[in-house]
This record gives C-alpha cells, structure tokens and sequence, in this order.
C-alpha cells in the first residue's frame, strides 16, 4: 500500500522559506502574494486495509514526520 | 571524593562542537565523557550530559528530528527523569525540543539568515542549576551561529513559561525572530536546559568573552552535586 503525507507549516506561523520563494519569484517577473513551503513523504507500506493503513500514518506523522507544534499534515492512502 | 565529576558528550553523526564542548568542560573542572549516538548507555558514573552543537543527521526533515530515536536519546531520557543535569547547546537544544524534553521548537531564522556573531543575552531567572553562577538582569557576551534557532510555542504555553521562570534567557535584541526574544530555556523540574548561544565558544577572555563558562562551571556543579545524591541512594 502507498500513502502519500503532506506537511505544511500551519497557518499563522511564519514561513521565512515560502516568503523567500516569494522574492525569488518576484525577481523572475512572476507576481505572487503568497507563498508556503511544505513538503511531501511518499510511503510504501503492509497493512491490512486502507484504514489500517492510516491509523499507521497518522501515527507516524504525529511522532515523526511533524511537527504538531507548527506543522499540519495531511495523509492521503493510495490503495492499488 | 575530589575528582572531577564525569559529563558525557553525546556525539552524534554531524556533531561539530562536541571536542569544544569537551575542552570547555575540562577546563570547568568536570572530566568529560564521549558517548556515541547509536550506544544504549551513558557511560558509567556519569553525573552530567551535554548535547552539543553540530547538524546531526545532516538536519533532514527538521533539524534535530532524527536524533529523537537515537539509541542514546532512551538513556538520556532515564537519566533526566532521574533529575539528572542535560544541557542541550544549539543543535542540542533543537534536539531536546524535538525529544519534548524541553517546550518549544526552533524554526528557521525570521530572516533566513545564517547569524554568527557575540550576541548579549540577558538572565531572566539565576533560580535553576545552570544558572546558579550568575544574577537575574546579568548580560553575558555569548556567540550564536545557527541558521535555525527562532525558538517557538504556542502563546498559552510561552505565557505559562514565562510565569514558572523556566524562560532564562532572552535575547537583548531581536537576533533570529524567536518569540519573546527567547535564547534558553529549562524544563519544568529545572534540571534540563537548551539555549541557542555557544557557553562553549566562551570560556575564556583570549575568545572574546568568558562569560559562557558561567553557565558551564554551574553545570559542573549540578553533575557533582547530583553524583553525591546518586551515591547516597
């Protein structure tokens, strides 16, 4: 099984990296007023059903791959 | 017993102040102790931890994220719930924030700078063990050099920090955009501390100031302090 997980840093924190971005793409001609870097963690897994799978991920995220204090995730199962 | 107290400095891959961290509290009076990242124990009669500066884990996913399901990390929790004294410097305070042994978390710099320079860093409570060698409103002369040491949480927590006394030093200027101009903190039994600025990179007048070595002789103290507590069990 795949699982896709999205973090984000969660809104009203700052995002130092996505404003960088911003400038960069300021400075290429393209007008943007905002912009947030996240990232994306690609799993392959076993479980026994897509729910079980999740229940895995959200675990994960919430040990690991976030940080709840200023991340927020998103976990997408891709069951094939 | 008169020998030094033994302070284990956990060596991760990526550390690059540990040897500093080492010299400094060898030149405080303690014997300092190497202990590599993937062992399962403190080294024997250790009184003291320090987690140094450095990127461990090349910093991937955030800095000091990996270094929480490091063998090591299970024995320096044992040790800090048995009172025991842990310093975390720069990448060791983002590690004890990550491990949740420590409030908060460091977010990148506000201006995604990389800042290395002597900083002025006031003591807001001299109340805790590491701070027992200075006075609250003291100014130490300490260098930063972090690219992410904007300390965070969440407002209800900052503001119950703040009136427990476990923020202890704060920033005289706003050098990183960390919240409240926090530059260390200590946990709520006041034997676990982290600060952003290098007390090891400040040990004598020759390096500009000899301020940190304040913060290190008390740690010093604390680990003979708590070696005497252990033998007495």
């Amino acid at each position: 099984m795949k699982a896709v997980v999205l973090v984000r840093p969660k809104g009203g924190i700052l995002d130092p990296q996505g404003e960088a971005v911003r400038q960069s793409l300021r400075k290429l001609g393209f007008e943007v007023s905002k912009v947030r870097v996240g990232r994306v963690v690609d799993l392959e897994l076993t479980a026994g059903d897509a729910r079980e799978a999740a229940a895995a991920v959200e675990k994960m995220c919430a040990e690991l791959l976030a940080n709840p204090l200023i991340e927020s995730f998103e976990i997408t199962i891709e069951d094939e | 017993m008169t020998t030094r107290p033994r302070i284990a400095v956990v060596v991760f891959p990526g550390s690059n102040d540990d040897h500093d961290a080492a010299w400094a509290l060898g030149a405080m009076g303690a014997e300092p102790v190497m202990v590599w990242h993937a062992d399962e124990e403190l080294a024997p009669d250790v009184a003291g931890v320090v987690l140094p500066g450095g990127f461990s884990y090349g910093d991937y996913l955030r800095t000091g994220a990996m270094a929480r399901v490091a063998p090591v990390m299970d024995a320096v929790r044992v040790f800090a719930a048995a009172g025991g004294p842990v310093l975390g410097i720069c990448n060791g305070f983002q590690i004890l924030c990550e491990t949740r042994l420590l409030p908060g978390v460091l977010r990148p710099n506000r201006q995604l700078e990389f800042v290395c320079r002597d900083v002025p860093v006031r003591v807001e409570n001299c109340d805790t063990l590491f701070m027992q060698r200075c006075v609250v409103g003291q100014v130490l002369v300490l260098p930063v050099k972090h690219g992410e040491g904007a300390w965070y949480a969440d407002e209800g927590t900052f503001v119950q920090l703040a009136a427990r006394g476990q923020i202890v030093l704060r920033y005289d200027d706003d050098v990183n955009g960390a919240l409240g101009n926090v530059a260390g903190v200590v946990n709520e039994a006041g034997n676990v501390m982290g600060l952003m600025p290098h007390p090891e990179h400040a040990v004598d007048p020759l390096l500009g100031s000899a301020d940190g070595g304040l913060l290190l002789a008390a740690l010093v103290d604390a680990a003979a302090a708590h070696r005497t507590a252990l033998a007495a069990l």
